[in-house]
C-alpha cells in the first residue's frame, strides 16, 4: 500500500504542472501591462519597471513560465499590494478556516447522501424514497446562497438557535462548543447540494448491485435484510460512490465562497472574492493555486481509499 | 421520438417541469411588452416597500425600484445568460470533442490530458480566476461559467465519436473520398446532435445557478442592470430587516432550477431504455405472494412437498408464466434432480422455495411448499429467513458472481456460520476451516483469507458448496453448480457432493440440463418442459425408457463417447414463450406424435408404471434403450 501511495503521488506531479500552466495561462489574458495590474494603479513607475524585471515580462510566455514556476516552486507566491503581505502568509492564516468548513461540510454530504441514497433503494417506491426523491430534487435546485440566507433568517433570526454569522464571537472564550454553534448552518448551507448529488448515486448505484447475485446468495444464506442491504450491498456501492465523493470534494471546497460570503466565514473564499473585487491578482493567483493543489492531494486520498477498499484494484 | 414523448408526458413531473420553465420562458419573452415601471428607476423615499403594497405588486427594494418589473427582467437576463453560456460550451466542447474522437490518436490523447486537467480543478475555482484575469462584468461572467463547462461537453461528445468515427458508414464516406472536413460535418456531426441538445438541457439549470452566483460575488453583472444573482446579492445587507428582496428574486431562481432538473430527469429516464422495462427495480428480500384460491394440502409426507408450484414474472402488461403447477417432493437423504431447457422453468421453481425468486417481477401465485410440515409460500420473512441457508441451503450456478468480489472468502462463511449460530469469531474460522476442507480444499488454512477473484473457478464453487453446508441443512438446492465448469472440475464437484450426502444424509435436489450428472448422482429425476413437469421417475428407469416424446428427444441430444457416426438429433423449433403457452400439450408444435387431440386440452400428469409419471397422451413405447 506505501508503494500504491507513493506512486500516486508521484503521478500527482504532471497534474500540478498542468493546474500551474492552466493559471499562468488564465493570467497571462489580463488585459492591459501585468506589473500595472499586479501593483495596482498607484505603483510607481520604478517599482513598475523592476517588477517586470523580476518576473521576465518583457520575455516571451515559455521563459515567463519558467520563473513564474520557480518562485512558486520556491514557495514564493509574490506579495499582495492591497494587504502588504506576501500572498503565502495571508492564504495560510485564510485556509484553515476553509478547511474546518469545507471539511465539515464533506463529512455531512457524505454521511448523510450515502444514508439517503441507500434507504431510498432499500424502500424504492415506498414513500421514503418518494420523500428522499423530493427533497433531494429541492436540494440540488436551491442556491446555496439563497439557503444559506433563508437559514440565517429562519434559525437565527427568528428562532434565534444559532449565531447570525462569522467564526468566532466578538468577544467571549473560543471553545470548540462556540465553533460548532458557528459552524453549523454554514456547513449544512454547503453541504445540500452536495448531499443530493451523491445521494442520487448513491441510489442508483444500489439498485445496480442489489440485482447482482451475490446479493441473492447472501439473502440465501439467511443473513438479515439489514445487514443485506448495509454491508453487502453498499460495500459494493462504495466502489462507483467514493470517485463521487471525490469529485463533490472539489465542489463542496470551491462552492464555500458563496457560504463564506453570507456567512462572514474568514476563509480563502471570501479572501478570493475581496480580492478579485480590488484586482489584486497576485493574492487571487496564490489562492487558486494551493486550493487546486489542495484539491488534487485529496483527490489522492480518495484513489487510496478505493484500493484499500476494492482489493481487485492492483496496488 | 413519438415513443420517446409519450414517455415524457407520462412523467407527470416532468410535465409539471415543461410548464413551469415555460411560463417563466414565456414571462421572460413577453417582458417588454408589459406594463411594468421601470426597473432602474430610482425612488429613494418609497424604498423597502413591503409586498402588495400600492402600485408595488411585489414592493420595492433598498433604492425603491419596483421589484416585480426587476425581477421579469431579471428573470429575462439570467436566462439568457445561463442559455449563451450553455451554447458557447457546447459549441466550443462539442468541437473539441469531435476533433478528439474523429482523429483518435495523438490529436485524441493531447487534448484530452487537457481537459482532463481542466477537470481536475474545482469547478467554481476556475471560473473565479477567469474573472479575476478578465475583470468582474456581465460577459466575462458568461465566458467564465462556458469555459468552465467545455470539458463536460468535450469528454461526452468525445465518448459518442469515437463510436461512430468506426461505424461502416464513416468508412464508406471516407473511401468515396470525401474530405475529413466534409465527413464531420455530413456524417458525424447529425448523429452526435441529439446527444448534444441532451446534454444542454441537464446542464442548461447549472450554467444559470452558476452566472447567478458569480452575479451574487459582485463578479457578474453590474449596476444598474441586474441579474437575479444580483438582486440577491444586493438584497443581502438587507436580509433581517426587509427579507422579502432577497427572497423574491432568490425563490425566482429556486423556481427555474427546480423546473429545468425536473424536465432534464423526465428526459433522461425516457431515454434509458433500461427504465422503460423496469429492469433496474431492485428485488425485495422475499418473493412476493399473491396467492389466489385454496392452499394445496401436502400430497406426501416427505421432508419437502411441492404442490401446484405457480410463479409468474410481471413485466408490464405482460405476464410470463415460468412455472405453472409444478408438484414434486424431495425425501430425507434423496437426490432429485430436475432437467430441463433454459427457459423450462428450473430455476425459477427451486427459487420460489425459499422465496428467493426476484420480485419485483417475480410472484408466487399458487400452490404451496411444504418444508417439514409448515407451508412456507407466504409465511413472514423472519421465518424464511430462519430457515434459509440454516435447514434449506443453495448453491448457485456462476461461483464469480455469486460471491462477494470484495469480501475474502473465509469472511463469507464465517459470515454463513454466525447468521444462524451464535459461535465466536475464532470458533466460526475453525469451523470455517473445517468446511473448506470437507470440500477437499488444499491448504484450507491459508484458501481462507483469499479473495474469490485469487480462486480457479472450481475452488470457488467448492467455497459455494461449503457454505452451503455451513450450517449441516437437510435440503441443498444446487441450481446448476457445474454449468459453469469444465468437465474434470464438474466431475470433482460432483464426487464431493456424493460423498457430503452419504456422509451427512443430505436431500438434495439437483438443477441442470445434462443427463450424465442426473445419471451419476440422481436417484430420481423431473423432466420440465415449459413450466410443466412433464416427466418424473426413477433416473435409470427414465434415462433407459423415457415415456415423454420430449425427455426421449431430449436424451438423443446427448453425444456418447464411442457412440461413432450415430446422428445427433437437436430437437427442431424452440420452446413456447411462456407468456403465450398453448392450451394443450406445450410440446405438441415440436412433437412428431402431436395428433389434434394433444392440442385440445390440457393435459395431466398420469402414472406410467412403477413410480413414473408422465404428461402425454401417447408415451413412447420404445424398447430399452442403453444411455
Amino acid at each position: 500500500m506505501t508503494g500504491y501511495i507513493l506512486k500516486r503521488l508521484v503521478s500527482a506531479i504532471p497534474v500540478l504542472l498542468g493546474i500551474s500552466v492552466i493559471v499562468f495561462l488564465i493570467m497571462a489574458m489580463i488585459p492591459g501591462d501585468p506589473a500595472t495590474a499586479i501593483l495596482g494603479s498607484y505603483a510607481t513607475p520604478e517599482n513598475v519597471e523592476k517588477l517586470n524585471r523580476d518576473l521576465g515580462l518583457d520575455q516571451g510566455l515559455v521563459p515567463r513560465y519558467f520563473i513564474w514556476l520557480g518562485h512558486m516552486v520556491q514557495g514564493d507566491f509574490g506579495r499582495s499590494f492591497a494587504l502588504n503581505r506576501p500572498v503565502l502568509d495571508e492564504v495560510l492564516d485564510r485556509f484553515g478556516a476553509t478547511l474546518i468548513l469545507a471539511g465539515t461540510s464533506f463529512v455531512l454530504c457524505s454521511l448523510l447522501g450515502v444514508a439517503a441514497g441507500v434507504v431510498s433503494a432499500a424502500r424504492q417506491y415506498g414513500w421514503a424514497d418518494k420523500a428522499i426523491t423530493f427533497v433531494v430534487l429541492l436540494g440540488i435546485s436551491i442556491p446555496s446562497f439563497f439557503l444559506g440566507m433563508m437559514m440565517i433568517l429562519i434559525f437565527a433570526v427568528q428562532l434565534r438557535w444559532f449565531p447570525v454569522s462569522g467564526m468566532w464571537p466578538i468577544y467571549g472564550d473560543r471553545t470548540v462548543w462556540v465553533l460548532l454553534n458557528h459552524l453549523f448552518m454554514p456547513a449544512l448551507a454547503l453541504a445540500v447540494v452536495a448531499t443530493g448529488v451523491i445521494a442520487r448515486l448513491a441510489r442508483s448505484a444500489m439498485l445496480e448491485v442489489l440485482r447482482q447475485d451475490f446479493i441473492r446468495t447472501a439473502r440465501a444464506k439467511g443473513v438479515r435484510e439489514r445487514r443485506v442491504i448495509w454491508r453487502h450491498a453498499l460495500r459494493a456501492a462504495m466502489v462507483s460512490i467514493i470517485p463521487v465523493l471525490g469529485i463533490q470534494a472539489g465542489f463542496v471546497l470551491s462552492g464555500a465562497v458563496y457560504i463564506e460570503m453570507v456567512f462572514q466565514w474568514p476563509g480563502v473564499g471570501r479572501m478570493l472574492v475581496d480580492a478579485i473585487l480590488k484586482r489584486d491578482i497576485l493574492l487571487v493567483q496564490g489562492g487558486v493555486v494551493f486550493i487546486a493543489a489542495c484539491y488534487v492531494m485529496f483527490n489522492i486520498m480518495v484513489d487510496v481509499a478505493q484500493a484499500m477498499l476494492d482489493p481487485r484494484i492492483k496496488t | 421520438m413519438r415513443g420517446f414523448v409519450t414517455l415524457l408526458a407520462r412523467n407527470r413531473l416532468a410535465l409539471v417541469g415543461l410548464i413551469v420553465i415555460g411560463c417563466v420562458a414565456l414571462l421572460a419573452l413577453i417582458t417588454p411588452l408589459l406594463p411594468l415601471a421601470n426597473p432602474n428607476v430610482i425612488d429613494t423615499p418609497n424604498r423597502f416597500q413591503p409586498p402588495f403594497s400600492a402600485g408595488a405588486v411585489l414592493g420595492t427594494d433598498h433604492l425603491g425600484r419596483d421589484l416585480l418589473s426587476r425581477l421579469l427582467w431579471g428573470t429575462r437576463l439570467s436566462l439568457a445568460m445561463g442559455l449563451a453560456a450553455a451554447m458557447i460550451a457546447a459549441t466550443i466542447g462539442s468541437a473539441i470533442g469531435i476533433i478528439a474522437g474523429y482523429y483518435g490518436g495523438r490529436t485524441d490523447n493531447v487534448i484530452m490530458r487537457g481537459v482532463d486537467m481542466l477537470m481536475g480543478f474545482p469547478y467554481i475555482l476556475l471560473a473565479l480566476a477567469i474573472v479575476a484575469a478578465l475583470g468582474p462584468g456581465l460577459m466575462n461572467a458568461l465566458i467564465a461559467v462556458a469555459a468552465v463547462n467545455v470539458p463536460f461537453f468535450a469528454r461526452n461528445i468525445r465518448g459518442i465519436t469515437v463510436g461512430i468515427a468506426h461505424k461502416e458508414f464513416v468508412d464508406a464516406a471516407r473511401l468515396s473520398g470525401m474530405r475529413n472536413r466534409e465527413i464531420i460535418l455530413s456524417e458525424v456531426l447529425p448523429n452526435v446532435l441529439p446527444v448534444i441538445v441532451i446534454a444542454m438541457s441537464t446542464t442548461v439549470g447549472w450554467m444559470i445557478l452558476e452566472t447567478a452566483g458569480l452575479s451574487f460575488l459582485g463578479l457578474g453583472s453590474q449596476p444598474p442592470q441586474a441579474d437575479l444573482g444580483s438582486m440577491l446579492g444586493e438584497a443581502r445587507s438587507a436580509l433581517i430587516t426587509h427579507p422579502h428582496t432577497s427572497i423574491v428574486p432568490g425563490a425566482m431562481i429556486l423556481v427555474i432550477v427546480m423546473g429545468i432538473n425536473l424536465l432534464g430527469d423526465g428526459v433522461r429516464d425516457a431515454l434509458d431504455p433500461r427504465l422503460k422495462s423496469g429492469a433496474l427495480s431492485r428485488p425485495m428480500p422475499a418473493t412476493t405472494v399473491d396467492r389466489h384460491g385454496p392452499v394445496p394440502v401436502a400430497q406426501t409426507d416427505s421432508l419437502l412437498d411441492i404442490a401446484g408450484l405457480r410463479t409468474e414474472f410481471r413485466v408490464r402488461d405482460r405476464v410470463y408464466k415460468a412455472v405453472g403447477g409444478v408438484d414434486l417432493h424431495v425425501e430425507r437423504g434423496e437426490c432429485l434432480g430436475i432437467i430441463g431447457e433454459s427457459g423450462s422453468g428450473k430455476s425459477v421453481t427451486a427459487l420460489s422455495v425459499m422465496g428467493l425468486v426476484a420480485s419485483p417481477p417475480g410472484v408466487i401465485t399458487g400452490g404451496a411448499v411444504h418444508f417439514d410440515g409448515t407451508d412456507l409460500i407466504g409465511a413472514p420473512y423472519e421465518v424464511l429467513r430462519a430457515l434459509r441457508g440454516r435447514r434449506v441451503a443453495y448453491i448457485f450456478q456462476d461461483p464469480l458472481a455469486t460471491l462477494h468480489p470484495l469480501y475474502r472468502v473465509g469472511d463469507q462463511l464465517i459470515e454463513a456460520i454466525q447468521t444462524h449460530d451464535p459461535l465466536s469469531k475464532e470458533a466460526a474460522r475453525t469451523r470455517a476451516i473445517d468446511l473448506l476442507k470437507s470440500v477437499r480444499i488444499p491448504n484450507a488454512e491459508s484458501r481462507i483469507d483469499s479473495y474469490p477473484y485469487e480462486m480457479s473457478g472450481g475452488m470457488r464453487q467448492r467455497v459455494g458448496i461449503a457454505m452451503a453446508l455451513a450450517n449441516d441443512p437437510d435440503v441443498i438446492i444446487a441450481d446448476e453448480p457445474t454449468t459453469a465448469l469444465d468437465v474434470t472440475v464438474q466431475a470433482q464437484i460432483l464426487s464431493v457432493l456424493s460423498d457430503l450426502r452419504r456422509a451427512r444424509g443430505l436431500a438434495i435436489i439437483f438443477i441442470t440440463h445434462d443427463f450424465g450428472v442426473v445419471g451419476q448422482l440422481c436417484d430420481r429425476v423431473a423432466v420440465m418442459y415449459a413450466g410443466q413437469i412433464v416427466e418424473e421417475g426413477p433416473t435409470e428407469a427414465v434415462l433407459r425408457n423415457p415415456h415423454h416424446p420430449y425427455t426421449s428427444r431430449l436424451i438423443d441430444c446427448v453425444p456418447t463417447l464411442g457412440g461413432g457416426q450415430r446422428k445427433l438429433a437437436a430437437i427442431p423449433g424452440l420452446p413456447p414463450v411462456v407468456d403465450r403457452l398453448p392450451v394443450g400439450c406445450a410440446f405438441a408444435e415440436r412433437c412428431d406424435k402431436a395428433e389434434p387431440a394433444c392440442r385440445a386440452d390440457a393435459i395431466a400428469l398420469m402414472p406410467t408404471g412403477a413410480g413414473r409419471k408422465t404428461r402425454c397422451l401417447f408415451p413412447e413405447t420404445k424398447q430399452e434403450r442403453i444411455v
